[in-house]
């Protein structure tokens, strides 16, 4: 297939940054939608070019660390992630806009790079059970009902890419920090920090930028990971009991 | 002189391991080893580079301690560290199943597992502390898989015959990395770790013989600097992408171990790599990397080619009695799980009948009809849902409908830096853990050990052996980065990258680590000649010579510049592939992973030799370009006798 790009170049953070095109000849539909940047970028350095910087690690759909806007989506047609994106949902002759993460909380670090240390800090701020090394009793000392485990772990597969964020039309953080407040809320384990959880987490979003949930349904569209928008409501509830019983 | 014409140093005496029975070694040595007030610990700086299972529960652990430790990753967030895409799970001796499993039992699979080349006390360490560790994961919220009961639930993986792994679905290095990660992430909420995202160690500082810092360099605004702690620890993970083509991250590399082995540190057992049996078959020159399918689905699916040489049919036409399901015909007690090694060897052999399926036949058929008939889909889906989305993502193949195809791939790393039994290296207050060290598994390792290994070494073992050293180590704030021995290991490392990028050649970064990856898979994959290694290190020299004439990396080094990154792991790569020939040359016996086609049964199997060399073999670097120095430490067995491995 040949295919034309139209990406995203932006030398850094504070320079201006506009879109370029390149035409990119021999993809396979089995290559990946990143080995198909691969092609180009080895072309690009050969011509003394700069490649074009993106994100990526596992290319296994796991690390959260790729994060392009393909023709508008964020991760692009499929529901899964740009790396487990591959050609064959393309077709030859088509032009695709590649772009990174837009949000206010995620500034622009080279190309499609994007600084999202933001999300560690909403972590930071509470999305954690305190259990020391060492402390820990026998696994089986609490048994977990079955569908408590379940939940938990459906909102734990959240792999921190932001695409919740690059989707949503208000820049808001609210199905990532959702996500945590579920997993660790429902578990007899989160059970003592439960309310200082939501309360400081969500609180760390606003700090950071991130903007209003008006419950538009982006994210939920987006996250490769189906992380269900029930989340939100959930952790809605969670802050307003949290809000009304808290000692604080 | 040559490389080949490497010299034998002094033989490694004493690995620290303490004497008396085995179960009460770990004890002994907790007894023993020196503690720093609490008051003193906020003074003593710990340098821990990695953030995967190993370097999280370690900072994480020693921040909660009291130290203060200074953290690194490459990646732009700890939580995305390579541990993060572990699939199958983790292995514990807890025995919830009242199947037989014991610690001594989880002892014993896993030296007579690693084809008796790893050390007994360490291994012994390993099963006592793997109880603790579901403990403890469970303790933070890990949301293990669990029975309707509400207990948790078990799988079993190759070369055991108990359920012992511990699973959160598809997912279990994700779901244990998310855990290690909140627990650092509290520890950087409090002030007590300083987190360096984006930020890649590039050389090792050594003052008056001791570890006291690193050279690093900030990947976004190109800034190269150094930092000092009383001691550094690397958890920087395995070596497996010297060969290109791995199930690594992209990105995983050998530099901060290297450099340390540059630093005198010795590299232990550096052809020890583990070939993953399991893996999605390459489908053409654009691949760039291989997707591992886990081991757990052995549990279930079953491996077979057809009889016939070349047999056309689609997998559905074939009749069963036309089908040979090698690993249940030849070793009948193990069946689908046996070994990694011995499943990888079996699926070449069968291959280079040419029995192989799929393009090129570089494949063999993993299939699950059966288990979908006795236990319905939806039960199947629950267990490896993610799995078959992920291959039918990547195939266009629907492993529901027809038989996965697989095949081998680089998996694993099991040589490493060599460590005492503190997991200190043998550079004074430089410590490694992880897959970035050689410890406890042999010549192969055991599905779901590495993540039990990575654990027990972060939460448990450092933690208490790093105690003993800043005890005795000598004053904090004798050495800073004003030091003539850190200024010139920053001076290097400017060179180094300066080189690199005047060169302005015409071959990208990309295209020197595929040819030396390529080489690699030949003559020092899946089994290893003496032909084909004495080859290899005549061709890596040059290889390397190449590089240094034709290497083009565009724009500056003072810029987030991702093809400097590359080909400056390529430059390691080129070195350390070199020594894993040698090792692999030097090593004329088969064991575990190791397969010389010189040295094998009748059957065809691995021969061990046992009288030569039943040792780890630790490398001295000794100057770039010269033959290294052999130290051996020899492997004393007093509770697992080696016997020849069987799994019929
Ligand atoms: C696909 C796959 C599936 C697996 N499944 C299982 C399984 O089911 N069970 C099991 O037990 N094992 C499994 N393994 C093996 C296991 O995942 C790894 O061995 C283990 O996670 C390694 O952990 P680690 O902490 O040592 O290193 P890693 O997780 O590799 O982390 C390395 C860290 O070091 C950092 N780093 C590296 N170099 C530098 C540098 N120069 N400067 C700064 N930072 C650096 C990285 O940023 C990263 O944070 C699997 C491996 C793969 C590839
Ligand atoms: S590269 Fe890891 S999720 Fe895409």
């Amino acid at each position: 297939m040949k295919l034309t790009l139209r990406v995203w170049r932006q030398k850094n953070a504070d320079a201006p940054g506009a879109m370029a095109a390149y035409e990119v000849d021999g993809v396979s539909p089995d290559m990946s939608f990143l080995e198909m940047l691969d092609t180009l970028n080895e072309d690009l350095i050969v011509q003394g070019e700069d490649p074009v910087a993106f994100d990526h690690d596992c290319r296994e759909g796991i690390c959260g660390a790729c994060s392009l806007v393909i023709n508008g989506d964020a991760h692009g047609p499929e529901r899964t992630t740009a790396c487990q994106l591959h050609m064959r949902s393309f077709r030859d002759g088509d032009t695709i806009d590649v772009e990174p993460w837009r949000a206010a909380a995620f500034p622009v670090v080279r190309d499609l790079v994007v600084d999202r240390t933001a999300l560690d800090r909403i972590i930071q701020s509470g999305g954690y059970v305190t259990a020391p090394t060492g402390s820990a009793p026998d696994a089986h000392a609490v048994a977990v009902p079955k569908p408590d485990a379940d939940h938990a772990f459906v909102h734990a597969e959240c792999i921190g890419c932001g695409a919740c964020v690059a989707a949503c039309p208000n820049g808001s953080a609210s199905l990532f920090t959702a996500a945590k407040v579920n997993h660790l809320n429902v578990l007899p384990q989160g059970a003592p920090e439960r309310e200082s959880r939501v309360l400081d987490m969500v609180a760390q979003m606003d700090a950071e930028g991130f903007g209003g949930c008006t419950l538009a349904g982006e994210c939920a569209t987006a996250c490769p990971k189906g992380i269900p928008l029930q989340a939100i409501t959930t952790m809605n509830k969670e802050w307003l009991r949290a809000a009304r019983t808290s000692k604080r | 002189m040559s490389y080949l014409d490497y010299g034998t140093g002094s033989r490694i005496a004493d690995s620290k391991a303490p004497q008396g029975p085995i179960a009460e070694r770990w004890d002994r040595r907790r007894f023993t080893a020196k503690l720093v007030n609490p008051a003193n610990r906020r003074k003593h700086t710990v340098i821990v580079v990695g953030t995967g299972l190993a370097g999280a529960s370690a900072g994480a652990t020693l921040a909660e301690q009291g130290y203060r430790v200074l953290q690194f990753c490459y990646q732009d967030s700890p939580r995305r560290a390579h541990s993060i895409a572990a699939q199958g799970g983790i292995n514990a001796a807890k025995n919830y199943r009242n199947d037989g499993d014991s610690v001594h039992r989880l002892f014993y699979d896993t030296v007579k597992g690693g084809d008796f080349r790893a050390r007994e006390s360490n291994v012994h360490r390993l099963a006592e502390i793997s109880v603790q560790i579901i403990d403890q994961c469970v303790a933070q919220g890990v949301p293990f898989a669990r029975e309707y009961g509400g207990l948790l639930d078990t799988r079993s993986f190759g070369g055991v015959q108990v359920s012992r792994t511990f699973y959160a679905r598809g997912q279990t290095g994700q779901q244990l990395l998310l855990g290690a990660y909140q627990a650092l992430s509290r520890q950087i909420a409090a002030g007590t770790v300083e987190m360096h995202p984006r930020t890649e160690m590039l050389d090792l500082v050594v003052v008056d013989g001791r570890a006291r810092g690193i050279v690093a360099r900030d990947l976004v605004s190109g800034e190269i600097g150094t930092y000092m702690a009383d001691a550094v620890v690397l958890a920087s993970g395995g070596y497996g992408n010297v060969f290109y083509l791995s199930t690594n991250a992209m990105n995983s590399n050998a530099t901060a171990v290297w450099r340390a082995h540059r630093r005198g540190a010795y590299f232990a057992n550096p052809c020890f790599t583990q070939i993953h049996p399991t893996c999605i078959p390459r489908t053409g020159t654009h691949q760039s990397k291989l997707t591992l399918m886990s081991e757990s689905l052995r549990n279930d699916g079953r491996i077979w080619v057809p009889k016939k040489a070349g047999d056309p049919r689609a997998a559905v036409d074939i009749p069963e009695d036309e089908r040979d399901y090698y690993l249940e015909r030849i070793y009948p007690s193990f069946g689908n799980l046996v070994p990694r090694d011995i499943a990888s060897r079996a699926a070449k052999n069968v291959c280079d009948e040419g029995r192989g399926v799929g393009p090129g036949g570089q494949g063999v058929y993993l299939d699950f009809a059966d288990a979908i008939a006795r236990l319905g889909r939806d039960k199947v889906a629950e267990q490896y849902g993610n799995l078959f989305e992920m291959y039918e993502r990547i195939t266009a193949e629907n492993p529901y409908e027809v038989p996965m195809r697989i095949y081998p791939a680089v998996h694993y790393t099991m040589g490493g830096l060599w460590v005492d039994y503190d997991l200190q290296t043998t550079v004074p207050g430089l410590f490694a853990i992880g897959e970035a060290n050689f410890s406890d598994h042999g010549a192969n390792r055991l599905g779901a050990s590495a993540l039990m290994q990575g654990l027990a070494d972060g939460y448990f073992v450092l933690p208490a052996t790093v105690n003993d050293y800043l005890a005795g180590a000598p004053a904090v704030g004798d050495a800073d980065a004003s030091h003539p021995a850190a200024v010139a290991a920053l001076d290097e490392t400017r060179e180094r990258l300066a080189r690199l990028l005047a060169v302005q050649g015409d071959r990208t970064p990309d295209s020197f680590h595929r040819e030396i990856g390529e080489l690699m898979w030949e003559y020092c994959g899946m089994a290893r000649t003496e032909v084909g290694l004495r080859k290899a290190l005549q061709r890596i020299p040059e290889i390397r010579a190449e590089f240094w004439r034709r290497i083009k990396v565009p724009g500056t080094g003072a810029e987030f510049n991702q093809a400097l990154e590359k080909a400056n792991r390529v430059v390691d790569y080129l070195e350390l592939a070199e020594l894993m020939c040698l090792d692999a040359l030097h090593r004329s016996e088969s064991c575990g992973g190791h397969f010389r086609e010189e040295s094998r049964t009748p059957e065809g199997e691995a021969e061990r030799k046992d009288d030569e060399f039943s040792y780890a073999a630790a490398w001295e670097f000794t100057a770039p370009g010269q033959a290294p120095l052999l130290h051996k430490e020899d492997l004393v067995f007093e509770y697992v006798h080696p016997t020849r491995r069987s799994y019929t």
